[in-house]
């Protein structure tokens, strides 16, 4: 274990004398790119920017091969460097303390790598790659009427309903139970389960965010009469709300097996560029789930790529309370980040059509991006993008659209590919395309603010030179370095969190909180944690109307630095190895 | 014959939205009972709307509502047989069949439980309810304002428990010993009202709110559908008013004697740039403040939509950065009525304001 404390805040550990500084490698498989950074403490040292490959391992071994190649090629040079400083020293005092570790040959050794996908996602949205499932309902003669997978889109709902088993069990909201579990009902369930060759089990009982024992037990039952099947309980993936709750679990149970392949792929690709740190893959929230935890919760990582993001810019622009947006090539996402996280949606979010109650930011998004074709007489832009193929066909790229892009080079706003090729544009088609685009971008920064007082932007992504310098309610705009990569880094960045999200009775509003964020900080521990770098980052309570007892509805949700595990990882001194 | 008329799955998809709105921010999402209503519609139901006026004067009518925390409801589901349960044991209890099924409030989820029931038990719905909107006490109804007999009431769970309360001295007591029997089975139960004669739904309900709320729902879809803003198209539809445009502040909630209340402040947008709204509620909204002057106070209907969807927002899901309009409908000429603002007025609710009508129909 450190000696030193860590500080509280949303930035990784300072560097200490006393130990070596923290290498972290994040990576971000979107679909277009495959994006690793390497970060050394606060620092990013090297990032890279790679094509996705539909194996997804091929692109992140690649990514990661750029990436230690350039980490490989800065230690020589820094080798270099030392001697002669060194060669220097003879002569004239030192005026900075030596590189502690050994290996100057070699990259310091990697600490952690953070993964953000939206694999999981597009899997669901694409309904693709996607497992039948089982699903139990535990809460008769409760909740009887509508069964599982009743509000699912009936495309989605053929590919993925296997068996529906609805038993009695569950339990008030005051702990008393509906029923008793009918334990011999879920044996018999568990038979025709396995009988059906159904290899995953999503349970759901009324609920259990605030008694979770009929699922734990229905659990046991099914893990001795169907020992090859995975199973997801409801009350792991949160919140009251029955057949939103349901719902999540059952699309967790559809892509568990497709995220264990995809786990695996990821865990492969680092073995094969010899690194043997943990890995962990980052979540909806912006904090990180170590991947063997992480491949049986694949929905907690659906909007980890649009978090990472505006998690990136606030690391890279040190700000913690900003406005985000984000220019790729086919969208524009704003966001607004408050403590450092983005705010989240609190509202019913749909995944491919299936209403959950996931932790997600709250986004807006415009089909506006580096790659949006400009159309004139009359003039609009996008939503229509050449996408990934910009560099083949936008005009400064030898191409013959007329791109957001190619207005931009035509503006001298920004150098890329041969502006002579735009150098004809007629200056009223760039400057009105120009406003046009800037005005779009303006209006969904004023739909996303929240706050009357102006506030600064942080503009990032590759696009990200089409924001306006100046917009109404911002009071600055600020760019970043890494802008482009910036998702990498904010999974590299990412923090362990636990949550809370349950009913209180007959404790005082001060009491309830503090229990609450106790059991917070117990799950963010067992999520490897480091105890001393807990911070509470939100707290939202809700009395409840009708209940008796002073009902309070607390969530909290505090969030820490990577502890044990990457100690662990450590002191099994994982090395880059050639 | 026009007065008793089937009614089409896509109506009942539009009364849960118009019924959401009219529910002013309390009454609980109708998404639950939607979803019933669409299975029973695919498995043949077809519910039948009862023009009031209909009813013969000695016809009993059943008035239903669900009881209990929406947050229960959210786990335990809502079920069409308990209501069903509770309107047939009235039936025993009574020793007569009911000619159809009310609603008690056309507000929130209670617009959709007499369909449930009528298409378990094959009665029409009379297009009527007794408060317009909602309403978070059992007095504040036309029938109470009309002093109507307030007892008997049969109320069912569902396992195989059911309560009849006689007799009560009081609306007050009423409300008194049906939550505890409510919050006994689970803070969730179905409850059969005092059963109503056709004479006194024709005098004393509000009548046509059904077919309001389905109009309401119409006109927000097809606003969506045409791209326009379903927030102006409600408001030209009903003849409301537009109060206030802006993003939601601040949001403070607290429980006092088992009611959700608390306040919403809101930023102006566009039109109300640099001007701030309050809301004050108590499950539903009650009283509106533009820039600290009074505004707008119940029994006027306070409407906080979606600005762009112009979906309702209800006082539990309000939540900061929220971008929503706040609209005033107009409510039930009964409820305007010096004894109506008795019971539903500003001061019904605690606070020490005259009623104006936005509408400018002025109260006592």
């Amino acid at each position: 274990m450190r000696s030193q404390a860590a500080p509280r805040s949303g930035h990784p550990r300072s560097v200490a004398a006393s130990r070596p500084p923290l290498q972290r490698i994040g990576i971000d498989v979107g679909g277009t790119n495959t994006d690793a950074v390497l970060l050394e403490d606060a620092r990013v040292v090297h990032a890279v920017k790679t094509p996705t490959t539909p194996d997804v391992t091929t692109g992140v071994a690649t990514a990661l091969r750029a990436l230690l190649d350039e980490a490989r090629a800065a230690a020589r040079r820094n080798r270099r460097s030392e001697k002669r400083q060194e060669e220097r020293s003879r002569v004239v005092p030192r005026l900075r303390p030596p590189v502690e570790r050994g290996g100057l040959a070699d990259p310091a050794p990697i600490d952690a790598v953070m993964i953000g996908t939206t694999h999981f996602t597009n899997a669901v949205v694409q309904r693709r790659d996607l497992t039948r499932v089982a699903a139990i309902r535990i809460g008769l003669p409760a909740a009887a009427s509508l069964e599982p997978f009743v509000d699912w889109p009936e495309d989605l709902a053929a590919m993925v309903r296997g068996e529906i088993v609805m038993l009695e069990g569950g339990h008030e909201y005051d702990g008393r139970p509906i029923a008793p579990l009918d334990a011999a009902g879920i044996r018999a369930a568990a038979r025709r389960i396995r009988q059906a060759g159904l290899t995953s089990i999503g349970i759901a009982s009324v609920f259990s965010p605030l008694n979770a024992s009929c699922e734990d037990e229905a659990a046991a039952i099914l893990a001795e009469e169907c020992p090859d099947a995975a199973v997801t309980r409801s009350h792991q993936l949160g919140r009251i709300g029955l057949l939103e709750r349901e719902n999540a679990t059952l699309l967790n149970a559809a892509l568990v097996d497709l995220a264990r392949r995809t786990t695996r792929a990821f865990t492969d690709a680092l073995a094969a560029s010899g690194i043997r740190a943990p890995v962990y893959l980052t979540q909806n929230d912006g904090t990180v789930m170590l991947a063997p935890v992480a491949e049986m919760f694949p929905v907690y990582s659906f909007a980890s790529g649009p978090t990472n993001s505006m998690r990136g810019a606030a690391f890279l622009s040190k700000l913690a309370d900003a406005l985000v947006v984000d220019v790729g090539g086919t969208t524009t996402d704003i966001g607004s980040l408050r403590h450092g996280f983005p705010r989240e949606a609190n509202n019913v979010v749909e995944i491919g059509g299936v209403r959950t109650l996931f932790r997600m930011p709250d986004l807006l998004s415009l089909g506006l991006g580096g790659g949006s074709l400009v159309r004139q007489a009359p003039l609009g832009v996008g939503p229509v993008s050449v996408g990934y193929r910009l560099t083949e066909r936008s005009r400064v790229f030898g191409g013959d659209d007329l791109t957001a892009t190619d207005v931009a080079v035509a503006a001298g706003l920004i150098d890329l590919g041969d502006k002579k090729r735009v150098a004809s544009l007629p200056a009223a088609l760039v400057r009105d395309a120009l406003a046009r685009i800037h005005a779009t971008i303006g209006e969904g920064v004023d739909r996303m603010k929240t706050d009357a007082r102006d506030e600064p932007l942080i503009a990032v992504g590759g696009g990200c030179f089409l924001v306006p310098e100046r917009i109404a309610g911002v009071s600055k705009v600020v760019h970043v370095e890494h802008q482009a990569v910036a998702n990498a880094v904010g999974a590299a960045i990412a923090q362990v969190s636990g949550e809370v999200d349950q009913i209180f009775q007959n404790l005082s509003r001060d009491e309830a909180i503090a229990r609450a964020r106790g059991l917070a900080e117990a799950q963010a521990v067992r999520a490897g944690a480091d105890p001393r770098t807990l911070t509470l980052v939100e707290v939202e309570d809700l009395p409840l109307a009708y209940l008796p007892g002073n009902s309070l509805r607390v969530r909290v949700r505090v969030v820490g630095e990577i502890g044990a595990a990457a100690d662990a990882g450590r002191r099994g001194r994982p090395r880059l190895t050639r | 014959m026009a007065s008793l008329r089937p009614v089409a799955a896509a109506e009942i998809e539009s009364l849960a939205i118009g019924a959401w709105i009219l529910g002013t921010g309390g009454g609980g999402s109708p998404y639950l009972a939607l979803l019933n209503m669409r299975k029973l519609y695919r498995q043949g139901a077809v519910c039948r709307l009862m023009d009031p006026m209909e009813l013969g004067d000695d016809d009993p009518v059943a008035v239903v509502s669900n009881m209990g925390a929406p947050l229960v409801g959210q786990e335990r589901l809502t079920d069409p047989r308990p209501v069903a349960r509770a309107i047939t044991m009235m039936e025993e209890y009574l020793g007569r069949r009911f000619r159809a099924v009310m609603s008690l409030e056309i507000g929130g989820g209670n617009a959709i439980q007499p369909f449930m029931a009528a298409a378990l038990l094959d009665l029409p719905v009379v297009d009527a309810d007794c408060m317009g909107r909602a309403f978070p006490e059992a007095q504040m109804t036309s029938f109470a304002i009309h002093d109507l007999c307030m007892y008997p009431l049969t109320l069912a769970d569902v396992r195989d428990n059911a309560v009849i309360v006689a007799r009560a001295a009081s609306w007050k007591w009423m409300e008194r010993l049906s939550r505890k029997v409510c919050v006994e089975v689970g803070s969730i139960a179905s409850t059969c009202k005092a059963p109503r004669t056709g004479k006194e739904v024709k005098e004393c309900a509000i009548l046509y709110s059904t077919t309001k709320a389905i109009r309401l729902g119409d006109t927000v879809l097809a606003a969506r559908r045409a791209h326009h803003d379903p927030v102006r198209a409600v408001v030209e539809a009903e003849r409301g008013l537009l109060l206030f445009k802006g993003k939601i502040r601040d949001v403070a909630r607290r429980t006092t004697e088992g009611f959700l209340r608390g306040t919403a402040k809101l930023d102006g947008l566009d039109e109300f740039r640099g001007r701030g709204f309050e809301l004050a509620f108590q499950n539903e909204f009650a009283v509106g403040w533009l820039d600290g002057a009074p505004r707008v106070t119940t029994p006027d209907l306070i409407c906080v939509l979606d600005s762009i969807s112009g979906e309702a927002v209800g006082t539990e899901t309000l939540r900061y950065g929220q971008r929503v309009s706040v609209v005033a409908l107009p409510a039930p000429p009964v409820l305007l009525t010096p004894k109506g603002l008795e019971h539903v007025g500003p001061r019904a609710f605690g606070y020490d304001l005259d009623f104006v009508s936005v509408f400018g129909l002025k109260g006592a």
